[in-house]
């Protein structure tokens, strides 16, 4: 079924196109001259202005501590190991003995923080993490554990009794 | 051998290359900067003071570069092409009258009496260039750009030559610093009333004229490849155009060659409508060395101003689809050049002032 659309008819001026490309014109110059007198503010100048004070609640930075298989890219690397008796934490049933995050194939998708049993791992809102060489920004479980701060909020875990 | 004409043109030459150049060069950092402004962000502000050394820095990655040449394409036709895209356009600009005069030297490279026909014989070749490298990258994207950018080119090529046969008529004769002299004493073309106003004649004369400027500069839009004629360079359509097998200084040279064609169709433009180097109240360079170079510098503002409104219309319309861009070059643009070479024959034999 063919739906016709009808063209509008076009009065003189409107068929001239040169009446409408200066109003056109006239637009884009508005927004021109309010950007050259700094009336519109929309570009933060990066080093200069950071928005460490304001960064939005779903911001979503490095991974500090977790499970391997849920990750898409496959940037986690665990090795399990056994606990040595008498630790503290002997009741938990499986503790990685190495585990390496590579920070440049995470993709920030959180799946990992959503799988953790132990509540281990949070993304937070670091940014600015370089490196020089590809080995340097393969986190290990002791950069994990430097770099990891303080999780806000509640701790879902420490709440049940296991 | 005239060795003072020979000395003073090499001179001159040297000097027009170097400002030519060098406008071109802050013609590519003010396209950047000036589009970004009416997009509501800010362009290269990083590179110096305001991002001014920019361009060099562009300028320093291009040369340093690899420049390759791929295995499959016609190795002479693809280091012929970009060659052929930015000679014609800087060799044009040899008639165009740049100043009035300087220590008694006259500022036109060359004062030819044909000036305006080698203008339009010599933007022809730049044709070739854009052909040449379609073909000879022996792959489709280029092909299409490079087929459907020579069609344009020599469509518009077609109003281009008959729009200003007006102001020939008027002028009388084609050489450009006639045209540059009439409109001194009569007053700039795109609107030969002003100064005179009580003078019906020159207001008749004025309807042409003003169609004339109109057409003109829109055929130089599609004879450079602007927007909104920037099909052939269509990124969402055609990759990169006839210029996708190309990289670094091939690449930069067709770049900076579309915006030497803008420099030089502005030139053209600024000296047949605008005076040229005139300015009302300012002498010309007989009364001293000064006002010789002012005049200079006013023909190269009246070219930058021109080079704004070429960044500006490109970032308010949209572009044409190809069919509508050859119906309005071969139907419309072509019938109202022709249209207006009778109205203004009308006008000179039935109007003598």
């Amino acid at each position: 079924m063919a739906i016709t659309v009808s063209r509008p008819k076009l009065n003189f001026r409107e068929r001239l196109y040169l009446p409408a490309i200066l109003s056109g014109m006239a637009i884009t110059m508005r927004h021109f001259k309010n950007m050259l007198f700094g009336r519109t503010k929309v570009t933060m100048q990066y080093p200069e202005e950071k928005w460490d004070s304001h960064l939005p609640e779903h911001y979503r930075g490095a991974p500090a501590l977790v499970r391997e298989f849920i990750c898409p890219p496959r940037a986690i690397k665990i090795i399990p190991g056994e606990f040595p008796a008498g630790d503290k934490f002997a009741k938990v049933e499986k503790y990685p003995h190495e585990f390496d995050i590579d920070m440049i194939r995470c993709i920030y998708c959180g799946l990992c923080e959503e799988v953790c049993p132990e509540q281990a791992i949070y993304l937070r809102k670091d940014y600015a993490i370089t490196g020089f060489t590809r080995a340097d920004m393969v986190h290990n479980k002791e950069k994990l554990l430097e770099i990891g701060g303080v999780m806000h909020g509640v701790v879902l875990k420490w709440n049940e009794k296991k | 051998m005239d060795f003072y004409f020979i000395a003073t043109s090499l001179i001159k030459i040297a000097a027009l290359l170097a400002v030519v150049l060098g406008i071109m060069n802050y013609a590519v950092y003010a396209e950047r900067r000036i589009s970004a402004l009416i997009q509501d962000r800010l362009g290269p502000n990083r590179v110096g003071p305001a991002g001014l050394f920019q361009p060099i820095a562009d300028a320093a990655k291009f040369l340093l570069k690899e420049d390759f040449t791929p295995a499959h394409v016609n190795k002479f036709y693809y280091w012929l092409a970009p060659c052929l895209a930015m000679i014609p356009a800087i060799t044009t600009l040899a008639v165009v009258p740049f100043g009035s005069t300087l220590f008694g030297v006259p500022m036109v490279i060359a004062d030819i009496n044909v000036g305006v026909l080698f203008v339009f014989a010599i933007a022809s070749l730049g044709v070739y260039g854009i052909v040449l490298a379609g073909w000879s990258s022996n792959s489709k994207y280029p092909f299409l750009g490079g087929v459907r950018s020579s069609s344009q080119m020599i469509s518009y090529e077609l109003s281009l030559g008959l729009a200003v046969i007006p102001v020939f008529l008027l002028v009388g004769q084609l050489r450009l610093t006639e045209v540059v002299r009439y409109q001194i004493e009569n007053g700039w073309l795109i609107a030969p009333f002003i100064g005179d106003w009580g003078n019906l004649h020159k207001w008749l004369l004025a309807i042409p004229m003003v169609i004339s400027f109109i057409v003109f500069t829109i055929a130089i839009f599609a004879e450079t490849n602007r927007l909104p004629f920037d099909l052939p360079e269509a990124e969402t359509e055609l990759v990169g155009g006839y210029h996708t097998e190309y990289g670094s200084m091939k690449f930069g040279l067709f770049f900076l060659g579309e915006y030497v064609a803008m420099i030089t169709g502005s030139a053209i433009i600024v000296t047949l409508f605008f005076g040229g180097w005139h300015f009302p109240g300012v002498p010309d360079g007989s009364h001293g060395w000064g006002w010789g170079l002012l005049n200079i510098f006013i023909f190269f503002s009246k070219i930058a101003a021109l080079l704004f409104v070429f960044i500006w219309v490109r970032w308010t319309l949209p572009r044409f689809r190809y069919d509508q861009l050859m119906r309005l070059g071969w139907v419309f643009f072509f019938e109202i050049a022709l249209v207006n070479i009778f109205l203004m024959a009308i006008i000179l034999a039935y109007f003598p002032q």
